[in-house]
């Protein structure tokens, strides 16, 4: 049951290298309450999942990394042979030298086609090298330039290639007080993209992390590896090997499978079916006993009501349009998000 | 990484860049102790080995042999160029990389723009096609050059359009020194508003700055650290140039016309929070302005040093509530980090605003102007010129009337209240 995970910008890249970390190095850390067996079967699964093995006995991770600019891979995989624990693969990069600025027009209408043969290609190795391969998980932010415009024109082509595998994106929710101009935009293009070619989106605010990290753990001075080491424990307790309720003895059950739902159509689910409870015995990362909730909830309607709202009134004086027309993104395009995200809210308010 | 090319035109041009390549070299010098010629590096400088004739010397990796400035040095004067070539930085430029010539342009808009134009056209183009070759992604041009004079303003300018119709797909960014209102160059308002009707049509952004506004950033340093390094202390390029953690530009205009930025560069001589206050506050901009009550389009923030997200935002939250966006760019923010600071300091920040508060400038700038042109003064100097009519003069004061019409416009919604439009309402 392997997962292959897609990290997409400057954004999806750093977050990438530290869900890798959290998920080997709770592989490798106490097990907590349960039996040498359990544990053993536990990082049996976890690795797996998440690691093909070399020869020289260090994991390679599952992952294709991919942006526009070399500097934050090259960290990313610098970073972790560092680390001497695991590595990425060595042909599992894509770069290109200029960058998107945080035009999500560029990364999909200019970078995507462009790249898109060799991207595949690398995606489609990885997915080669699975026994029993399960899905994609699609890292990126959704306020630049590559991650989103690029990310979305991936998702598209994963949704068109192997349309019957899951597609999960994890998706980084920018600063409401604004960190990139054109971030409303920017989202708006990849949420409305996505609804129609992903399986799951899973959203996850720079605001909610940072009060985290500065109310529940006492950060003085945040950084962006703060951040990003709190959202990769989350993502990790997540994806770690789990029972569900019927199969108790082996780890295989797909963590892609609980959200096969998409995001839209819960209304109709039966109480039984929208609720799925997964637990193991084994410890997550020096936590004795943890639990994440992973919802899918009228939570979101507030901050997409928000973000559409900025979009539209910036949409509305045109301002920084050019800058996506000149790559082929139209104003029917934009009224085409707009459309599809007005409609996502009403069908959350409907409930 | 991508490469940029800087070009230097004019007295005020040349020495302002001969400041820029020697700071850059430091900064550089300050992080890399390995001298490995990498891509930081190579975003300004190329790697030549200088034994070899001719253009095969270039070296991509490896250790630095001989680092040469991504720079073409214009100046239809001898003297600051050969000053240059004799001094310190000589082996950092390249000579192939220079057009002089002797008389200089006279303090005439015309004679730079018409006369060395034609000139020199092709010479400018076949250094500039030189320089672009040398590089494997060219991002961006940087010139530099004054307003008030008349090679950096005329010829200055005259390049823009040489560079947007060979190089579209490049960005133009320009540092303009506009004339102080006690400046000694009569003609200065003539060649400063001749000089900006061309900006306004082919730069893709302008970061205006005044001399005055550098004397009193100078003077205040002076007074707090006591140690009198005029010149060179206050750069607004030195945060282009980045080690290992490269800035990206990402200058965003809302609009074509509204590419005036307004550049401020804040040292840590104080308290990291004091330093973004003082970001905003009209003491510290390197022009004549006041940001905090006119109105931002948008605003980029950059900071150096060991500065974390958690800093920044905290300090935008701060000031948000005193600085007025435009209705519908209320969270008009850029914002990004480089761990290395800049070569003697812990930190520093760059605020860049796309603000109205350049208008005042401006209309002083017109004022001067028209006080001028009433009395037809001087006027025969430029119209003796072939090519110059006076179409030309009166299209470039309705240019910039433009220009300050729009600034007006965007005024006029200062202080009203932020309306959220009808969205689309759907049927379900």
């Amino acid at each position: 049951m392997s997962i292959v995970t897609v990290q997409l910008g400057q954004c999806g890249n750093q977050i990438g290298f530290e869900v890798f970390d959290a998920l080997l190095s709770d592989s490798h850390s106490s097990q907590g309450l349960c039996s040498m067996r359990e544990n053993e079967a536990y990082q049996a699964s976890c690795k797996e999942r998440f690691f093909s093995e070399e020869e020289n006995g260090v994991p390679i991770a599952r992952a294709v990394l991919v942006d526009m600019e070399p500097k934050v891979i090259n960290q990313m995989l610098s970073k972790a042979a560092q680390s001497g624990q695991w590595k990425y693969g060595q042909h599992a990069c894509f770069c290109q030298k200029q960058g998107s600025g945080n035009n999500w027009a560029y990364g999909y209408s200019v970078h995507g086609p462009r790249h898109e043969e060799s991207i595949m290609n690398i995606i489609r190795k990885e997915v080669e090298k699975c026994d029993s391969f399960s899905g994609f998980f699609i890292i990126m932010s959704m306020a630049g330039g590559t991650g989103s415009g690029l990310g979305a024109f991936v998702t598209q082509n994963l949704e068109d290639q192997y349309s019957n595998s899951l597609k999960m994106n994890q998706i980084i929710w920018p600063y409401g007080t604004g960190e990139v101009i054109v971030q409303n935009y920017n989202s708006i293009l990849t949420l409305s993209h996505l609804y129609r070619s992903s399986d799951a989106l899973l959203l996850h605010e720079n605001d909610a992390i940072h009060k985290i990290c500065a109310k529940l753990m006492n950060i003085k001075q945040i950084s962006f590896s703060d951040i990003n080491q709190v959202l990769a424990h989350q993502l990790g307790s997540v994806f770690q090997p789990t029972y569900s309720a019927e199969s108790s003895f082996h780890y295989r059950r797909n963590p892609l499978e609980g959200f096969k739902d998409p995001a839209l159509y819960t209304s109709w689910l039966k109480p039984v079916n929208a609720f799925n409870v997964w637990k193991t015995q084994r410890a997550f990362s020096k936590y004795e006993k943890s639990a994440v909730l992973v919802s899918n909830s009228q939570f979101l309607v507030k901050p997409l009501d928000m973000i559409v709202g900025k979009a539209w009134n910036m949409f509305a004086s045109k301002a920084y349009i050019h800058q996506y027309t000149k790559f082929g993104i139209e104003e029917e395009d934009f009224l085409d998000s707009f459309t599809s995200l007005e409609q996502v809210v009403a069908s959350y308010c409907n409930l | 990484m991508t490469q940029s090319v800087v070009v230097q035109v004019g007295q005020c041009g040349n020495q302002i860049g001969c400041c820029f390549w020697d700071l850059a070299l430091r900064e550089h010098a300050a992080v890399n102790q390995k001298g490995i010629y990498d891509e930081a590096i190579s975003s300004f400088f190329r790697n030549v080995d200088t034994r070899v004739v001719g253009d095969g010397g270039s070296i991509s990796k490896g250790k630095i042999c001989s680092l040469k400035a991504r720079a073409v040095l214009i100046d239809m004067e001898e003297g600051v160029v050969n000053e240059i070539l004799q001094g310190p930085l000589r082996d950092v430029f390249d000579t192939k990389q220079l057009i002089t010539d002797i008389s200089g342009s006279g303090n005439n808009w015309a004679v730079g723009h018409k006369v060395f134009g034609s000139l020199y056209q092709d010479q400018i183009l076949e250094k500039f096609r030189k320089s672009a070759e040398h590089c494997d992604c060219l991002q961006c041009f940087f010139i530099i050059h004054s307003m008030g004079g008349g090679t950096g303003s005329g010829l200055g300018t005259f390049l823009l359009k040489v560079l947007e119709d060979e190089f579209p797909e490049v960005y133009r960014f320009v540092t303009s020194i506009y004339p102080s209102g006690e400046d000694d160059v009569i003609t200065s308002p003539y060649n400063s508003i001749l000089a900006m009707k061309e900006l306004n049509e082919h730069a893709d952004c302008v970061l205006p700055i005044d001399n005055q506004s550098l004397f009193d950033i100078i003077s205040k340093i002076d007074l707090m650290v006591n140690s009198g390094k005029l010149g060179t202390t206050v750069k607004p390029k030195s945060l282009v140039t980045s080690s290992s953690g490269a800035l990206k530009k990402q200058h965003k205009k809302p609009f074509d016309a509204m590419n005036n930025i307004v550049a401020n560069l804040l040292l840590n001589l104080t308290r990291l929070d004091q330093m973004f206050s003082d970001a905003f506050s009209k003491d510290h901009q390197l022009l004549r302005a006041d940001p905090k009550h006119s109105l931002y389009l948008a605003c980029a923030l950059m900071v150096r040093g060991n500065v974390q997200i958690s800093d920044l935002r905290r300090n935008i939250e701060r000031l948000k509530p005193s600085l007025q966006f435009v209705s519908w760019n209320q969270e008009g923010w850029k914002t990004s980090l480089c761990s290395v600071p800049p070569v003697g300091h812990s930190h520093s920040l760059l605020a860049l605003a796309n603000n109205t508060c350049v208008k005042p400038t401006f209309m002083e700038l017109k004022e001067r102007f028209m006080r001028l042109y009433k009395k037809k003064a001087h006027l025969h100097h430029y119209l003796q010129v072939e090519g110059m009519e006076e179409s030309c003069f009166t299209e470039a004061v309705s240019s910039l009337s433009a220009l300050i019409q729009e600034y007006d416009q965007l005024d006029a919604t200062k202080n009203m209240p932020v309306q959220d439009l009808p969205r689309l309402s759907i049927a379900m």
